[in-house]
């Protein structure tokens, strides 16, 4: 059997137009040999959910600077639901305060990262998310 | 673990599939695009039984209209592809897309940029999109995109549209497994062009300049048509290759007459009409030229269809990928048993023997070997 490989969708929703974050992100969970799906600025949840289909990555990363993060994730949750993706992890990072931070954790989405995470830290993360939640999926 | 799921690898005949596999074949058939992605990494991932999930599904394939796109890095492949797929979706048909991107060879890891490029097809009911990592192969393509181009088939798109990696001169996988190839390049291709005389240039069945609007267009053009007529002309036009395949190695095979057109006698048939591939200009990101380009490809599709050259180039294709199914099948089975051979502890020690006869023994284990 191939290795199984961990796939990423990392996806920067609104309609700002800093996406220097995930692709630091996006390369740093490539180096660490996941297969990352990169689809640039401007995603709505709709896109970002029908592209984790098609693509049935295992993780949706967002990476979010807006301040939409509380209206944002819990679509793209609901959405990745709709389409029987309930078994994705959903994480991501940006400008999130504390208390936001649990409740978006309190209704399902993964760990989020602040400015000043080391670049390690995502992909360490996925990683073990992986080998407890989806490794066994497979076999 | 390891020895149970090589047990379960080799049973890779046409096995009866386990619930789960039964259940991700029903959701296709009924539709579910989930159950689709969900096959398409099972192959991906060859995980156990996705041959058994192939042969299941195989019965659906062979309707959707192939079309290859491939060309160096940056001639807007993507790009091109996805107003492609815009255009035959705008007249009523449906598009799967494969597009590829080059796993790190030394991580494993791979971005997958091809989405960037078609971003306006994301949620276009009707257009699926997915991307592969190239996973060590060399060939242009991924080693299982047939079967994920397959899926797409049997799932019931019209179309599959399988984009490549950035490719150099012999990456050129995607002509066997494409009915039509488009070789894409840009105007700054055109130094280049003397060394894609063989190779890339000879498995195009058209030729697209993109980003036309630069300067320099209108001469590759010219010494692409200059370099095709060179090949008509020579010598080599009288055998019926095509998409660098020699047709002739079908002969000894019957083909059904009533499609076919491959004979032994050559001289019993009306003679094939050449198709010429035609050099189109395009500015992808304009939409400019899209609609030659997707007429010249339906052009293409009956030219094929009407010679009937499309079974042929087909049945190629099949036997070329059972051929690589079998290889794939038996170094599996080699893997196995070197794994047994070599003990679960690895061989540290000194061992008897040449590599030779080693190899030997062990080779008459292949096959044999049940794996269970």
């Amino acid at each position: 059997m191939v290795e199984r490989k961990i796939r990423v969708l990392v996806a920067k929703p609104g309609l700002d137009g800093h996406d220097r974050g995930a692709k630091v992100i996006a390369a740093s969970l490539r180096d660490a040999g996941m297969e990352v799906i990169y689809t640039g600025l401007h995603q709505t949840p709709e896109k970002i959910a029908a592209t984790a289909l098609q693509e049935d990555v295992d993780v949706v990363a967002l990476s979010i600077l807006s301040g939409a993060h509380m209206t944002l994730f819990p679509r793209v949750l609901d959405l990745l639901r709709e389409n029987g993706m309930d078994d994705v992890l959903i994480t991501g990072g940006g400008i999130i305060p504390q208390e936001d931070v649990e409740t978006l954790q309190a209704l399902g989405i993964g760990r989020l990262f602040g400015p000043g995470t080391a670049t390690g830290d995502a992909a360490k993360y996925i990683r073990e998310w992986f080998v407890e939640n989806r490794a066994d999926a497979e076999a | 673990m390891r020895r149970g799921s090589f047990a379960i690898m080799n049973e890779s005949g046409a096995g009866a599939l386990s619930p789960q596999l039964q259940r991700l074949a029903d959701g296709f058939r009924s539709g579910d695009p989930l159950a689709l992605a969900r096959c398409i990494t099972r192959v991906e991932n060859q995980a156990a039984g996705f041959e058994d999930l192939l042969h299941a599904l195989h019965d659906g394939v062979g309707r959707a209209r192939r079309t290859g796109l491939t060309g160096p890095p940056g001639a807007g492949k993507s790009t091109l592809t996805a107003v492609v797929a815009r255009q035959l979706r705008d007249r009523g048909e449906t598009v799967g897309i494969v597009a590829v991107d080059p796993s790190s060879p030394f991580t494993g890891g791979a971005l997958l940029g091809d989405r960037v490029r078609m971003d306006d097809l994301a949620t276009e009911p009707g257009i699926f999109i997915r991307s592969m990592a190239s996973r060590g192969s060399h060939g242009g393509l991924a080693t299982t995109t047939r079967e994920a181009a397959d899926l797409m088939d049997a799932f019931g798109f019209d179309h599959v549209l399988l984009e490549t990696v950035g490719v150099g001169q012999s990456e050129l996988e995607v002509a066997t497994n494409a009915d039509s190839t488009v070789v894409v390049l840009v105007p700054e291709s055109g130094d280049g062009i003397q060394a894609m005389k063989a190779g890339l240039m000879e498995v195009a069945d058209l030729f697209v300049v993109n980003k036309a609007d630069r300067p320099g267009a209108d001469r590759l053009k010219k010494e692409i048509e200059v370099v095709q007529a060179i090949r008509a002309g020579s010598p080599m036009a009288a055998a019926p290759a095509h998409h660098g395949v020699d047709l002739s190695a079908l002969s000894g095979h019957d083909l059904d007459p009533a499609r076919g057109h491959v004979a032994d006698s050559a001289d019993s048939l009306p003679s094939i009409p050449d198709w010429e591939a035609p050099v189109l200009k395009c500015v992808a990101s304009a939409g400019e030229g899209i609609s030659e380009l997707v007429d010249r490809l339906d052009a293409h599709f009956s030219w094929l269809e009407e010679t009937g050259m499309l079974g042929a180039q087909r049945q190629l294709a099949a036997l070329e990928h059972t051929r690589r199914v079998l290889e794939r099948a038996v170094q599996r089975q080699a893997a196995t048993v070197w794994k047994d051979w070599i003990g679960d502890g690895g061989r540290t020690g000194a061992f008897e023997g040449s590599p030779y006869e080693i190899a030997r023994r062990l080779a008459g284990l292949v096959g044999r070997r049940p794996g269970k």
